[in-house]
C-alpha cells in the first residue's frame, strides 16, 4: 500500500510543478524565477514553454547561472541603470587614471588663458589661474573617490560589525550599543564630521573617518533589523537543531540573507558621503589647496559666480550628476532585488 | 449550529432566476516574459441567490484567479483571454475600474485567505468595518452603530469591546470573524470566501463555517466557497465544482460528487480527504501499538511564561504537569487547538526551551538542564521538521547544501560521501536526484517539505519531531507527505513526536494519542482506543470538527452495503 502511494505521487510530481509555473501565486513579481524564454542570458537549450522549462533537469551548472543572469538582465534593460552605471564607471575611472581624459595637468598655469568659457580645447572652461577645470574635476575624482571609498568601507565594516553583535546577542549588549547609535544619529552628521576633522587634523584620512562615523550608524541599524529577522526564520532554527554552531550559522544563513538591503544601503551612501566630502572640501577642511577636490573647486568658483559662472556650476553639475547616478543605481538595484 | 443534516437532496435554486454570478466560457491568462500563461480556460459557473457553491482545487488549479476575476481584481499581468463575467445581469468582463468599484463590497463581497495579513494593523477593527459600511452608502454618523450590528452578526463576542481593539490584539479565529463582518457590513449578495479556514484549527475552522452557513441561510446571500479540501465542500456546499489546472473537471450535488465521482481525478480527492477516505470517519492507521523501548520521555513537565507586568496575572502557565513518552519507531501523536501547549511541549522535548518544572528523559537520562554544547552531541539523535516548509528552508541554499547541512554540522564523512548521502535521501523522500541543485525558490510546497525531512533524517536519528508538518499544505500534498512519512518508518523504524491541531491527520500516523487542552492533557492511550472511543468531550469535539462528514452515513453505507452508519458523532 505505501509503494503503491508513493509511484502515484511521484507521477504527480511534475503536474504539480507545472501547475505552480502556469499559475503565480497574487504576491509574486510576475516573471520571476519562471521561464527563461524571454531573458537572452538564458544558456538553457530550448526555452519554448514555460512547460518544457520547468521539465529541464535542473544539473547544478545552467540552473544557477540562469538564476543569477535574469535579475542581471532584467537590469541591462534599463536604459537609465545603464546610463547611469556607465557614469558612475567613467568616474572610477577617470578618478584612478584621470590622464586617459585629459592631456592638461591639474595645476599646468597658463595667465594666458584664464578664465575662458568652455570650449572645445577646455571642455569645463578654465581658472582665474588658466588651470583647465576638467582636468582639475578629474584630478579632483581620485581624491574624493579615495575618501569616499575609505568613508563607505570603514562605515561597512563598522556598521556591520555593529549591526550583526547587537543583533546577534541581543539583551544588554543591544541596547548598550544601540543607544551608542542612537547618540550618533541625534547628531547633525555635518556638525559632528566637522568636529572629528578639527580634532584629528585636516586631510584626507581624517575626512574618511569623519564621514565614517557619520554614515556607520545607518548601517548599523540596517544590519540589526536584517539579523533580527534572519535569527527569527525557521531555517536558522532547523541548522542550529541540525548541530551547526552559532559561528556558522552567523557565516552561512544570517550573513548572506541579510546584506542584501545592507548593500543597497552602501551604493546609496556613496552619494551621501561623495555629497558630505564635497561639503567638507568646500568649507575647507579637506586637502590643502594645491590638490583639487570637488569641494574645494566649487569654493574656488564661487568668487567669479558673477563673471565665469561655469566655474563654480560646472564642478557643482558634476557632483549632482554623480549623486544621482549613485542613487538611480541603488535604487534599481533595490527594485530588482524586490 | 450544526452542519447541515445528511440528507442529500439539494436545496432548490431561489425563485429568482437571475444568476448574480455568472461566467461563461471564461477564460484567463497571466503575462510573462512577453507570453501569455493560461491559469483559467473556459470555465462556466454560475451562482444563484441563496446558494452556496464550492470550488475545490489544488493550488494552482485556478480557483483563486478566478475568484479575483469574479471581484475584478485579478493580480497584475492577469488578462481575460475569452468570455464573459456577468454580475447581476450585467456584463463587467471589461469594465472599468469605476464600475467594478460599485459592485464590489455591495455586490459582490470577499472574505480573504489570510486572517493575519487580511486587516490593517494601524486601524482599530470598528473603523475597518464602519469603512466598509460607508462603502453601501450609509451616513457617517450612523456607520459606527451599524458597524458593530456587523461584527455582532459575524460572531464576534463583546463587539463594543473589539470594535476599540487593534487586529494585533485579536485570535486568528477572531480575525477571521471581523473579515466576515467587513465583508457582509456591505450587505453583499454573493459572498466569496477564499480558503476562508485554511490558516486556522480543525474546530475554529467549523465555528467559522457553521456560521458562515447559519448567515447565508438568514440573509439569502449566496456563498462561494474556495478550498483544497473536498472535505470542506461537501459539508457546507449546494453544489460542488472540481477544478483542475484552470478548467472544471466535475460539478454537481456534494452527494452526487462524494457517492458517485465520475472522473478519476474526484476520486482522487475523495481519497486523499482523511475524513472521506475512510467513509466520514477517523480511522487510525495503526490498529494497536506493539511495545516497545522507551526512547524520549516527559516527566511532569510544566512550563511558566512570565507576563509582561501590568496584567492581573504574573505567570501564564504554558504547560501543566505533562507527561509524554515516545517509543523507538513508533509515533505519537499530540493533538490540540492552537495556544494548547503542544508546539512548547515540543520545543522542551527538543531542548530549545528549558521547563519550569519536570524532567526530560532520552534513553533514560535526564537532559534537561543540559546546555546546548552538552546536548549537541545528543542532537544527532533527534531531528525536527518544523511547520512551514516555506521559512524552514534557507533560500540561497540548493536543496543539497540544505540536506547535506547537518552532516557538514556534525563533520560527517566527506564531500564525495555527503553527496552520495544526499542522493540517497533524495531517493528516500522521492525527489527526483536532479533537484539537489534546485533552490527552494524553485520547488513546490509539498517539495520544500520533503527536503525538509530529508534534512531532518540525514544524521540517521532515532527521532523526528514533526510540528504540524502538513498544515501549510494541500489535502493531496498532505496525504503525499504522511505516506511518505508512513514509509520511511516502517523502512527505518524512526519514531516520531507528530504535533497537529487535526486529529484527522494524526490517525493517519499515530500510534499512541495524547490530546493537549489549555497545557494540560485531556486524553491518552493507544490510537485505535482514543479515536474510537473517546472518552473525553473535547476529543469528540475535535473528532466532530473534521471536515467531511456529512455524508459519513451514505458513504459508510456505500462501502460495505448493508452496513449500519457510522459512528455516533457529535453535532453542535
Amino acid at each position: 500500500m505505501p509503494d503503491n502511494l508513493v509511484s502515484a505521487d511521484v507521477a504527480a510530481d511534475p503536474d504539480l510543478v507545472l501547475d505552480v509555473l502556469a499559475a503565480p501565486p497574487a504576491g509574486a513579481a510576475p516573471g520571476r524565477g519562471a521561464p527563461a524564454s524571454a531573458a537572452a542570458v538564458t544558456t538553457v537549450t530550448t526555452p519554448v514553454a514555460p512547460a518544457s522549462a520547468s521539465t529541464i533537469s535542473g544539473g547544478g551548472g545552467p540552473r544557477r547561472r540562469l538564476a543569477a543572469g535574469t535579475p542581471l538582465g532584467r537590469l541591462v534593460r534599463r536604459p537609465g541603470f545603464v546610463l547611469a552605471a556607465v557614469f558612475v564607471a567613467f568616474v572610477i575611472v577617470s578618478g584612478l587614471v584621470p590622464s586617459l581624459f585629459t592631456s592638461y595637468g591639474p595645476s599646468a598655469t597658463s595667465p594666458a588663458d584664464k578664465l575662458r568659457g568652455p570650449s572645445t580645447t577646455h571642455l569645463f572652461g578654465t581658472d582665474e589661474l588658466g588651470r583647465d577645470l576638467f582636468s582639475r574635476v578629474l584630478h579632483g575624482s581620485t581624491l574624493t573617490i579615495k575618501a569616499t571609498g575609505g568613508a563607505v568601507l570603514i562605515a561597512i565594516v563598522a556598521g556591520l560589525a555593529i549591526g550583526v553583535i547587537s543583533g546577534f546577542c541581543g539583551g544588554w549588549v543591544d541596547g548598550l550599543l544601540m543607544r551608542v547609535v542612537d547618540v550618533l544619529l541625534a547628531i547633525p552628521i555635518l556638525l559632528m564630521a566637522l568636529t572629528i576633522v578639527t580634532a584629528l587634523g585636516f586631510g584626507l584620512v581624517p575626512m574618511a573617518v569623519a564621514v565614517a562615523t557619520g554614515i556607520a550608524p545607518g548601517f548599523a541599524r540596517t544590519t540589526r533589523a536584517e539579523v533580527l529577522r534572519v535569527r527569527s526564520q525557521a531555517y536558522v532554527e532547523a541548522a542550529r537543531t541540525g548541530g551547526a554552531s552559532w559561528g556558522r550559522v552567523l557565516l552561512r544563513h544570517v550573513l548572506p540573507n541579510s546584506w542584501g538591503p545592507v548593500g543597497v544601503l552602501a551604493v546609496l551612501d556613496f552619494g551621501t558621503a561623495v555629497l558630505l566630502i564635497s561639503s567638507l572640501s568646500f568649507l575647507g577642511f579637506g586637502t590643502p589647496p594645491p590638490a583639487a577636490e570637488w569641494g574645494t573647486l566649487i569654493a574656488g568658483g564661487r568668487n567669479y559666480l558673477i563673471t565665469s559662472p561655469w566655474l563654480a556650476l560646472l564642478p557643482g553639475l558634476f557632483v549632482g550628476l554623480v549623486v544621482f547616478s549613485l542613487n538611480h543605481v541603488a535604487r534599481s538595484l533595490e527594485e530588482v532585488q524586490r | 449550529m450544526s452542519t447541515a443534516p445528511a440528507d442529500s437532496t439539494v436545496r432548490p435554486p431561489a425563485a429568482d432566476p437571475t444568476p448574480i454570478v455568472a461566467l461563461s466560457g471564461l477564460s484567463i491568462a497571466y503575462r510573462q516574459g512577453g507570453q501569455l500563461v493560461p491559469a483559467v480556460e473556459d470555465v462556466d459557473l454560475a451562482v444563484a441567490p441563496g446558494e452556496t457553491v464550492a470550488v475545490v482545487g489544488e493550488s494552482g488549479s485556478g480557483k483563486t484567479t478566478t475568484a479575483s476575476a469574479i471581484l475584478g481584481l485579478l493580480p497584475a499581468g492577469g488578462v481575460v483571454t475569452a468570455g464573459h463575467i456577468e454580475i447581476a445581469g450585467t456584463d463587467v468582463t471589461a469594465a472599468p475600474e469605476r464600475v467594478l468599484r460599485a459592485l464590489r463590497g455591495t455586490v459582490v463581497g470577499l472574505v480573504p485567505q489570510d486572517p493575519m495579513v487580511g486587516l490593517n494593523p494601524t486601524m482599530r477593527l470598528g473603523t475597518q468595518v464602519a469603512e466598509a459600511v460607508r462603502r453601501r452608502g450609509v451616513d457617517r454618523r450612523r456607520a459606527p452603530a451599524e458597524a458593530l450590528e456587523a461584527l455582532e452578526r459575524a460572531g464576534v463576542d463583546q463587539p463594543v469591546m473589539r470594535a476599540r481593539q487593534y487586529p494585533h490584539e485579536l485570535s486568528g479565529g477572531l480575525r477571521q470573524r471581523v473579515l466576515i463582518a467587513i465583508a457582509i457590513a456591505g450587505r453583499p449578495r454573493l459572498l466569496v470566501a477564499d480558503e476562508p479556514t485554511s490558516a486556522l484549527d480543525v474546530t475554529v475552522q467549523r465555528r467559522i463555517l457553521d456560521h458562515l452557513a447559519g448567515l447565508v441561510a438568514d440573509s439569502g446571500t449566496a456563498l462561494l466557497i474556495i478550498t483544497h479540501d473536498l472535505g470542506v465542500a461537501a459539508d457546507r456546499a449546494d453544489r460542488v465544482v472540481v477544478m483542475r489546472r484552470g478548467r472544471i473537471v466535475e460539478q454537481g450535488a456534494p452527494a452526487q460528487i462524494l457517492l458517485r465521482p465520475r472522473e478519476q481525478y474526484t476520486r482522487h480527492l475523495l481519497e486523499v480527504a482523511p475524513a472521506l477516505s475512510h467513509a466520514g470517519r477517523v480511522v487510525p492507521a495503526h490498529a494497536e501499538a506493539p511495545p516497545a523501548p522507551e526512547v524520549l520521555r516527559l516527566d511532569a513537565v510544566g512550563k511558566d511564561f512570565r507576563l509582561p507586568r501590568g496584567g492581573a496575572e504574573r505567570v501564564f502557565r504554558a504547560l501543566d504537569e505533562i507527561s509524554l513518552s515516545v517509543r523507538a519507531g513508533q509515533t505519537l501523536g499530540l493533538v490540540g487547538e492552537s495556544g494548547s501547549g503542544k508546539t512548547t511541549a515540543l520545543r522542551i522535548a527538543m531542548g530549545l526551551e528549558q521547563p519550569t518544572r519536570g524532567r526530560v528523559l532520552l534513553d533514560g537520562t535526564d537532559i534537561t538542564g543540559a546546555g546546548w554544547s552538552t546536548l549537541r552531541p545528543l542532537r544527532r539523535r533527534f531531528q525536527l521538521v518544523h511547520q512551514n516548509p516555506y521559512s524552514s528552508l534557507d533560500p540561497r541554499f540548493t536543496v543539497a547544501q540544505s540536506i547535506a547541512e547537518p552532516l557538514v554540522s556534525y563533520r560527517v564523512g566527506d564531500r564525495a560521501s555527503r553527496a552520495a548521502r544526499v542522493r540517497e535521501l533524495l531517493d528516500q523522500v522521492a525527489l527526483p536526484a536532479a533537484h539537489a541543485g534546485r533552490r527552494p525558490a524553485e520547488l513546490s510546497g509539498g517539495q520544500r517539505q520533503r527536503v525538509a525531512i530529508a534534512r531532518a533524517l540525514a544524521l540517521s536519528p532515532e527521532l523526528v519531531f514533526l510540528d504540524e508538518p502538513v498544515s501549510a499544505l494541500d489535502v493531496s500534498v498532505q496525504d503525499q507527505i504522511l505516506s511518505l512519512l508512513l514509509r520511511l518508518q516502517n523502512e527505518l523504524g524512526v519514531g516520531y513526536l507528530f504535533i497537529s491541531h487535526d486529529l484527522a491527520v494524526v490517525a493517519q500516523l499515530a500510534h499512541h494519542v495524547a490530546v493537549l487542552r489549555a497545557g494540560r492533557i485531556v486524553e491518552s492511550g493507544p490510537a485505535a482506543a482514543v479515536l474510537s472511543a473517546p472518552t473525553r468531550e473535547h476529543t469528540r469535539e475535535l473528532l466532530g470538527a473534521v471536515p467531511g462528514q456529512r455524508f459519513a452515513a451514505e458513504l459508510a453505507a456505500a462501502a460495505t452495503p448493508g452496513a449500519t452508519p457510522g459512528a455516533p458523532r457529535k453535532e453542535g
